[in-house]
C-alpha cells in the first residue's frame, strides 16, 4: 500500500475473519470467491504471492474440456464472463485443431465424439479447408476439427477480472500472506492462521493448487498429488488470424488477441512439492521441441520470432481429474483441485465450489466422479507405480 | 524403478558439443577470464554475439541502437573482419588455442536446480552466426556479458537517432559503422561522461550533456576533462522533445532552446546485462553500488547457480571499474582461477584484490536510485501525453500507472479507473510483472530492454518507495529473440515417440460418464481409448 496514498476497503492491520476464508487466489480459489460474493457471502482469499501468479497466468487459455462434468457449464458460462465480472477477459468462441496425420486425426477424433455426445456440434474440415480458415496454416495439413463451441481466453486478464469483480462485491483479497496452520474446535475449522496474524471462518475452502494436498493434511485430510513442470513459448505478435483458437500437431494453445502465437505441449517433469511456493521457475530446452511444433503446425510463421518461454508447476492428482469435495474431516471444509486443468473450467468450477460451501452439493452438473473417495482403493506407492517420482536434485 | 513414459525420464537432450569453461562475452572481463582458464589448461569456448545481425539490431536487442547504424552492419562479414582489426587481443588468443566464436549468441543457460532436475548435465543454447541454434555443454561457465543502457521516455525518443551509450560505443569502437557526427548526451553520470570521451576520441562532435540534476554525479575528473574538451553540461534540463527529418533526429528540444544534433544519447543509467543470468534462475538483488540488480555473487564470482560465474559489466558497474579496464580484467582472472579449481585443474590464485565498488555510494541504492527517479520525473512523467514508455506496445506512463488494458480491447475504460494502483494491484510493492500482464508492457519484441528500468523509476515514484523495493520485471529465455525455425533444436526421437499435447495420462480425458468409481493403479491394466487433450 502507498504511504502517501492511503486507500480505504483494503485490510488495515488487524485481521478480520469472513465468512468463508479461501486459501489459495489462483483461478479456481477467485472464481469460488467470485460466486460466493456475488451470492452475498462475506469472502476473503488469502494468497501465497500474486493473484494467479503460478499455473493459472500461465496456460493455454483453452476454454475446451469436453471429458468434464462441468464441459456444460463452462460453455453456457464463458460467454457471458464478462458481462459478468464487468472485466475483459479476452473470451473468443470456437476452436480448430489441426491434424498433420492420419494418427492426430483419429485422436482428436475421439474428443470430438465426446462433445457430440454432449449435445455440442464439431465439423470434420479436409485440408484445403483447414488452410482456408487458418492463414498460417500448410501443404502439411492432413485434416482439421471445427469445434462450435469451447474458445479462449487471457489467463492473465481473467485471474485479475475475477479478483477485481469479488472485490467489487465486498469480497477481500490478500496477497503476500502465507498461512502456518489452522485451529480446529468441535469437529470445525475456526480460523486460518497466517504469518500476518489469525482470520477466524465459518468455512474454509483450500484451493492452493499444488500446495493443496499439504494444506489439507494439516487437517488430516488425504489428497494423493504429485507436482509437475510444463513449458510453453511465446512468439512475437503476428497478424491477427481470423480464429485465435487454432491447435493440434500435439500442441494446446492459441494465438493471442495480441497476436502472439502462445504454445505448450511434450514431456513433463516430475518434481518435488515445494514447502514454500515461488520462484523464476526456468524453462528448459524443450522449448525447442515445442518450437519445432509450432513451425509444423503453421508453417506460415516458421519465421516468426520466440520472444519467451514459460514454465509451470502444476499439482496432478492419480487419474489426472480433478477433486472438489467436502471431505469426510473437519464439517466446514472444502477442497478442490483441477489437477492441473483449472483454467478453462474456472468459470463453472468456481460456481460448483460455492454451492458446495454453500448447500453441500453441486446441483448444475454431476460431480459425483470427483470425490476423494474415488482413491479409498489406491495403492500407497500409486506415485512410484506411474512413475511420477522426481529424477532427484541433481547437484547445480 | 517405472518411469512415466510421458515425462521426461529417460529422454535425452541433443548435446552437440561439449566445452570444459564456456565463456559468454568477448569483453575484457571475457577476455581475460578466457585466457586464464586456457592458461590453466582448461578447453574454452569463447563466445560473443557481436557482430549482432541486422534484424535483431532493428529490434533494439540487445542494445538501444536507435537507427544509427551504418549500412555496414548489413555484411555482418565485413563488420566481423573490423572486429577483428579492432580487437587484436581476440586474434591473439584465437592463436592462442581458445575456440572463438564471433556472431555467436547465447539465449540460454540451463541448468538443474530446484523444480528442475532431469538435465543430463549444464548446457547453453547458441544461436550462431547461421542462425541455427544449437546445444553446448558446459562444466563451467563464466558470464560476462556487458551492459546495456537504460531507456528514457521523451517526445520524440523512438525516432531514428536516439540511441544507448553502449550501443554508440560498439558501433563506433567494435564496428566502426555509428552513422552519428554530431551527439548530445543525456546524463552525466561518470559512465555517460567516459563514453563522451570515447566518442570524442573517434571522432564524433559531442555538443552538450544535458543533465537533469543541479550539479553533476560524475566523477570530477571527468567533469574536469568534459570541461576541457569544451563541452557544456547542460544542468536542471530535460529533453522536451527532439526535432527530426525523414532521417531522424535533426535536434533536441529543451526548455526554452533546441540544440541542433543528429543524435541523442541516453547516458542517464548504465545497466549490468543480467539477462542471462536471471532468466537461468540465478539470485539476482538491487546493488545501488553496482548500477541496479546483479546477480549475488561468492568468492570466485559464482552466482546462485554454483557452475555459472558472472564477471565484469554483467556482475557491477561502478566508476572506477568503468574507467580502467584492468578491474574487470581481475575479475575474470579470479572467475577462472576459481572455474578451474572447480573442474579440478589446481590453479594458483592470482594475486590480486577483488575489484569493489568504492564506499562513496550509498549501499541500499539510494543515490542511484533518487537519481534514476529523478531522470524519470524530469523526462517522463513531465512528457506530453502520448509518449509511450514501452515502444513495443506503446504504452504511455499514464496507461502503465492506471493499469489501463491494452489498446486492441478497445476498452478505454474500466470500472476499476478510478482506484489507486495500490488499491488495484492489493498489497506488497508493485510488481512489474503484475503491471506488465496487464497492461502488456515489456511484453514486446525488445524483450522489456527499453522500459524495464522506466516503470521500476515509474512505480518506485509512483508509489513513493525506493527503487530496489521494486522488484525487477524477469528475464525468460531466449533472451536473444530467434525465429521458431531457428529455435528447432535437434531431438531426442524418444521424446517424438510420446508427443501428447498435456500429460498423456490414461484416464485424465476419459468422458464424465465412462469413469470407473474407483480409481487404482492396477486398474490401468484395462485399457480405455487414449483421449487426447
Amino acid at each position: 500500500m502507498s504511504a502517501n496514498n492511503p486507500v480505504t476497503g483494503l485490510e488495515g492491520d488487524a485481521p478480520r475473519g469472513a465468512a468463508v476464508v479461501i486459501v489459495g487466489g489462483g483461478v479456481t480459489g477467485l472464481s469460488a470467491a467470485f460466486w460466493l460474493a456475488e451470492a452475498g457471502v462475506d469472502v476473503l482469499v488469502l494468497e501465497r504471492g500474486i493473484v494467479g501468479w503460478e499455473a493459472s497466468g500461465r496456460n493455454g487459455g483453452g476454454c475446451s474440456h469436453h471429458h468434464s462434468p462441468l464441459f456444460a457449464e463452462e460453455q453456457r458460462l464463458w460467454p457471458m464472463m464478462d458481462e459478468l465480472l464487468g472485466y475483459p477477459t479476452e473470451f473468443r468462441p470456437d476452436r480448430i485443431r489441426i491434424s498433420l496425420s492420419p494418427e492426430q486425426s483419429r485422436l482428436y477424433g475421439r474428443a470430438v465424439t465426446n462433445a457430440r455426445k454432449q449435445g455440442f456440434r464439431a465439423d470434420d474440415l479436409d485440408a484445403q479447408t483447414v488452410r482456408e480458415l487458418v492463414p498460417l496454416a500448410g501443404d502439411n495439413v492432413h485434416s482439421g476439427h471445427y469445434y462450435h463451441f469451447g474458445g479462449h481466453a487471457n489467463p492473465h486478464r481473467t485471474v485479475q477480472a475475477f479478483a477485481w469483480a469479488l472485490r467489487d462485491r465486498g469480497g477481500r483479497v490478500r496477497q503476500h500472506i502465507r498461512v502456518t496452520g489452522f485451529r480446529q474446535a468441535g469437529g470445525r475449522v475456526t480460523a486460518v492462521e497466517t504469518d500476518q496474524g489469525v482470520f477466524g471462518c465459518d468455512h474454509l475452502l483450500i484451493a492452493a493448487g499444488p500446495q493443496t494436498g499439504q494444506l489439507a493434511a494439516r487437517l488430516d485430510v488425504t489428497i494423493p498429488m504429485r507436482s509437475a513442470r510444463a513449458e510453453m513459448i511465446v512468439t512475437e505478435p503476428l497478424p491477427l488470424m481470423p480464429l485465435g483458437g487454432i491447435d493440434g500437431n500435439g500442441l494446446y494453445g492459441r494465438q493471442t488477441l495480441r497476436g502472439n502465437l502462445a504454445y505448450g505441449g511434450g514431456p513433463h517433469e516430475w518434481v518435488e512439492t515445494e514447502g514454500d511456493s515461488g520462484g523464476i521457475r526456468p524453462s528448459t530446452p524443450l522449448a525447442g521441441s515445442i518450437a519445432r511444433r509450432v513451425a509444423e503446425l503453421l508453417p506460415k510463421a516458421a519465421h516468426a520470432r520466440v520472444i519467451r518461454s514459460w514454465s509451470g508447476i502444476i499439482e496432478n492428482t492419480p487419474d489426472g481429474r480433478p477433486v472438489l469435495d467436502n471431505p469426510a474431516g473437519p464439517g466446514n471444509l472444502t477442497v478442490a483441485t483441477m489437477s492441473g486443468v483449472g483454467f478453462g473450467l474456472s468459470p463453472a468450477s468456481g460456481r460448483a465450489l460455492m454451492q458446495l460451501v454453500l448447500q453441500g452439493h453441486c446441483d448444475f452438473a454431476d460431480i459425483s466422479s470427483l470425490g476423494l473417495d474415488r482413491f479409498t482403493a489406491l495403492e500407497p506407492d500409486w506415485a512410484e507405480l506411474q512413475g511420477w517420482l522426481p529424477a532427484g536434485l541433481a547437484a547445480v | 524403478m517405472i518411469a512415466d513414459p510421458r515425462s521426461v525420464a529417460g529422454k535425452q537432450l541433443v548435446i552437440d558439443e561439449t566445452t570444459r569453461i564456456l565463456v559468454v562475452g568477448a569483453g575484457p572481463a571475457g577476455v581475460a577470464a578466457a585466457r586464464a582458464a586456457q592458461a590453466g589448461g582448461a578447453q574454452v569456448v569463447l563466445i560473443d554475439e557481436n557482430p549482432v545481425p541486422y534484424e535483431t539490431m532493428a529490434e533494439h536487442v540487445p542494445q538501444i541502437w536507435g537507427g544509427r547504424m551504418g549500412g555496414a552492419v548489413r555484411n555482418r562479414n565485413a563488420i566481423q573482419e573490423q572486429m577483428l582489426d579492432a580487437r587484436p587481443d581476440l586474434m591473439q588468443l584465437f592463436e592462442a588455442g581458445v575456440d572463438i566464436r564471433l556472431g555467436t549468441a547465447c539465449w540460454g543457460l540451463f541448468t538443474n536446480q530446484a523444480n528442475l532436475g532431469w538435465m543430463p548435465g549444464r548446457v547453453a543454447g547458441l544461436l550462431d552466426i547461421e542462425k541455427n541454434s544449437h546445444l553446448i555443454g558446459f562444466e563451467q561457465a563464466i558470464i560476462a556479458t556487458g551492459r546495456r543502457d537504460m531507456g528514457l521516455a521523451f517526445p520524440g525518443w523512438d525516432q531514428p537517432g536516439v540511441m544507448g551509450a553502449n550501443a554508440a560505443l560498439t558501433l563506433s569502437r567494435l564496428y566502426g559503422a555509428l552513422d552519428s557526427k554530431r551527439a548530445v548526451m543525456l546524463g552525466a553520470t561518470s559512465e555517460a561522461l567516459i563514453a563522451a570521451l570515447d566518442l570524442i576520441a573517434d571522432g564524433i562532435e559531442i555538443v552538450a550533456v544535458v543533465e537533469q540534476a543541479a550539479a553533476s554525479v560524475a566523477d570530477e575528473q571527468l567533469v574536469r576533462r568534459i570541461h576541457d574538451a569544451g563541452i557544456e553540461i547542460m544542468l536542471n534540463e530535460a529533453p522536451r522533445g527532439v526535432t527530426s527529418d525523414a532521417n531522424g533526429v535533426t535536434g533536441l528540444v529543451l526548455q526554452d532552446r533546441t540544440i541542433s544534433c543528429d543524435t541523442v544519447i541516453l547516458g542517464v543509467g548504465a545497466v549490468p546485462m543480467i539477462d542471462l543470468l536471471q532468466a537461468a534462475g540465478a539470485d539476482c538483488r538491487f546493488d545501488g553500488m553496482r548500477s541496479g540488480y546483479v546477480p549475488a555473487l561468492g568468492a570466485g564470482f559464482e552466482t546462485s547457480l554454483k557452475a555459472i560465474r558472472a564477471v565484469g559489466d554483467c556482475a557491477g558497474i561502478w566508476a572506477k571499474k568503468s574507467a580502467d579496464a584492468s578491474l574487470a580484467e581481475a575479475e575474470g582472472r579470479l572467475a577462472a582461477a576459481a572455474a578451474l579449481d572447480a573442474i579440478g585443474l589446481a590453479a594458483a590464485a592470482p594475486d590480486i584484490a577483488v575489484p569493489r565498488p568504492e564506499r562513496s555510494g550509498d549501499p541500499a541504492g539510494d543515490d542511484l536510485g533518487d537519481y534514476r527517479k529523478a531522470w524519470v520525473h524530469a523526462s517522463v512523467i513531465g512528457a506530453p501525453s502520448g509518449t509511450h514508455v514501452c515502444q513495443c506496445e506503446e504504452i504511455t506512463a499514464a496507461e502503465l500507472l492506471d493499469v489501463s488494458p491494452p489498446h486492441y480491447l478497445d476498452v478505454p475504460r474500466l470500472p476499476n479507473r478510478q482506484r489507486s494502483l495500490a488499491e488495484i494491484l492489493g498489497d506488497g510493492p508493485p510488481d512489474p510483472d503484475h503491471i506488465k500482464r496487464l497492461t502488456r508492457a515489456g511484453m514486446g519484441p525488445c524483450q522489456g530492454r527499453r522500459c524495464r528500468e522506466q516503470i521500476q523509476a515509474l512505480l518506485a515514484l509512483h508509489e513513493d518507495l525506493p527503487l530496489a523495493a521494486v522488484p525487477l520485471a524477469g528475464y525468460r529465455s531466449p533472451v536473444r529473440p530467434m525465429t521458431l525455425v531457428a529455435a528447432s533444436l535437434p531431438e531426442d526421437p524418444a521424446i517424438a515417440a510420446v508427443w501428447d499435447s498435456w500429460f498423456g495420462m490414461p484416464r485424465q480425458w476419459v468422458p464424465y460418464w465412462e469413469v470407473d468409481e474407483k480409481y487404482t493403479v492396477a486398474s490401468l491394466a484395462t485399457e480405455k481409448d487414449h483421449v487426447s487433450e
